[in-house]
């Protein structure tokens, strides 16, 4: 199982409480086939983390796996193990700013 | 006993607020979806129980909300776990995707640049089935829903009209923040646009027919120009949808033949710059603004929260402010921000930018503040119910 972890906003709007627990299809996990088992199972999530059309992250939406940014890594970036295996989960954050 | 039920957009989350006919005593219930900013909150005047709101963010785009228990609970339409027959999730509530080849309008430069959605700004249920939805949006653009916001599509005859290369943003975005449906001819409808001006249909939203003649734009290269009006809003009586009224980036205008020309009703009013303006239910010739002093300060003249009433539809204007701050008061009342109710003494609200809601039972001869510490309010609508 692949844990991912939501920023509060998209919590509320999946009606999930802390990180969420998906199986994600294939050998290999990458980012895309992260989100769209996210998708998939949470319909309400499409269109907020990338665009509908383009898959294109939002512009102020970020993703982090083993503490590293991969925020402009290419969608078929395969991920390390440790978030493969769950033992690390994939997180998905909103850029700080505003008010 | 009647009551009413205003509804609230705000910068972090929408609030309804209740009261019975009297509208002394108020309930105050929210935030829904909070900290998101909500645009517009509006409910079907077919089955008032359905009501759409717009949420959306800067960070997570937008997001069609849908209530069927008059704001009790909300959902995003087509966004749960319901699937289609293959699989699929059913339906795509906030997917606004611009019908074939967005093309280009012009930018702030003069270069062109893309058509990009970015933001639902005005949700206007259909006056005949609560499944039927408008939704005008920021790059301005026309969407209907026929399943109740499930899924959207473009009404692209408005935008692929030929003058559409040439409209520009305003400050606040290119906006289609007004949507007004003719309750006596179901094939026409009225929009605006900031900055592009007003437009017409009379064949269901097919095509689309500028209706900006007698408005004049001194920013402009050329102030009567077909397009590039920076229209803020319009409203109409039911009873009378030949007549409009405008409030212009400067300038109150009215018209009589459903917009082919506008006259200039400003009068004595302190400032003709302003949002909102809303008619009375009862009244089609009672009409309210409230002045704002210049485009560059978007407060009160004097420091002085005056909404201003006209009887005769355009002049004469009159300052209410019983109930209302006249002194040190710096908010801004935006475009979509001001009501009426339709019981027997017409009630009038309207929201701040400084979070407060004021309404009057009494057609504004006097107000009171609903609530005062809101968030910076956007938009607010008002249900009567029986």
């Amino acid at each position: 199982m692949i844990r991912v972890a939501l920023p509060h906003h998209l919590r509320t709007l999946a009606r999930v409480d802390g990180e969420v627990s998906l199986e994600v299809e294939g050998r290999v996990v990458t980012i895309g086939a992260v989100l769209d088992a996210l998708e998939a199972r949470y319909p309400a999530l499409r269109g907020t983390i990338r665009d509908h059309a383009t898959l294109k992250r939002r512009p102020m939406v970020r993703f982090f796996a083993c503490e590293e940014d991969v925020s402009h890594e290419p969608a078929d970036m395969i991920l390390p193990e440790a978030i493969a295996s769950g033992a690390e989960p994939f997180f998905i954050l909103g850029a700080i700013a505003g008010g | 006993m009647s009551s009413v039920r205003v509804l609230v957009g705000t910068r972090k989350g929408a609030f309804i607020l209740t009261s019975d006919g009297k509208r002394k005593d108020w309930k105050v219930e929210g935030p829904h979806f909070a900290g998101w900013e909500v645009y517009h909150v509006k409910g079907s005047s077919v089955d008032p129980n359905r009501i759409y709101a717009s949420q959306t963010s800067a960070w997570f785009g937008q997001i069609i909300q849908r209530s069927r228990d008059g704001g009790k609970t909300w959902e995003t339409p087509g966004g749960g776990m319901e699937k289609t027959a293959d699989g699929m999730p059913k339906g795509e509530s906030n997917k606004f995707v611009y019908d074939g080849v967005p093309g280009t309008h012009m930018w702030y430069d003069g270069t062109q640049h893309p058509w990009e959605f970015k933001r639902v700004w005005h949700l206007e249920p259909s006056l005949i089935d609560p499944d039927l939805v408008y939704a005008g949006v920021e790059d301005a653009a026309l969407f209907i829903s026929k399943d109740g916001g499930v899924s959207w599509s473009e009404l692209s005859g408005l935008r692929q009209h030929k003058t559409g290369a040439n409209w520009q943003p305003g400050a606040g975005g290119m906006c289609l923040h007004t949507i007004l449906l003719d309750p006596k001819n179901p094939q026409r409808m009225f929009i605006a646009i900031s900055a592009a001006g007003a437009f017409r249909t009379d064949d269901g939203g097919e095509t689309w027919k500028p209706i900006n003649r007698g408005l004049r734009s001194e920013f402009m290269p050329d102030p009567t120009a077909e397009v590039g009006h920076c229209v803020h809003r319009i409203a109409m009586h039911p009873s009378r949808p030949e007549t409009l009224f405008m409030q212009k980036h400067w300038d109150v205008m009215r018209s009589d033949n459903a917009g082919d020309l506008w006259s200039e009703v400003s009068d004595n009013l302190p400032s003709d710059f302003g949002f909102p303006i809303d008619v009375h239910a009862h009244e089609p010739e009672t009409i309210y603004v409230v002045p704002i002093k210049s485009d560059s300060e978007h407060f009160p003249p004097d420091g002085k929260l005056r909404v201003f009433r006209s009887k005769s539809g355009g002049g004469d204007w009159e300052a209410l402010t019983n109930g209302l701050p006249q002194e040190d008061c710096y908010v801004n009342v935006l475009r979509d921000a001001m009501a009426v109710d339709s019981l027997d003494s017409c009630g009038v609200y309207f929201g701040t930018t400084g979070g407060q809601v004021y309404g009057s039972a009494d057609g504004g001869d006097t107000w009171n503040a609903i609530v005062r510490d809101l968030p910076a309010v956007l938009s607010v609508e008002v249900q009567t119910l029986p």
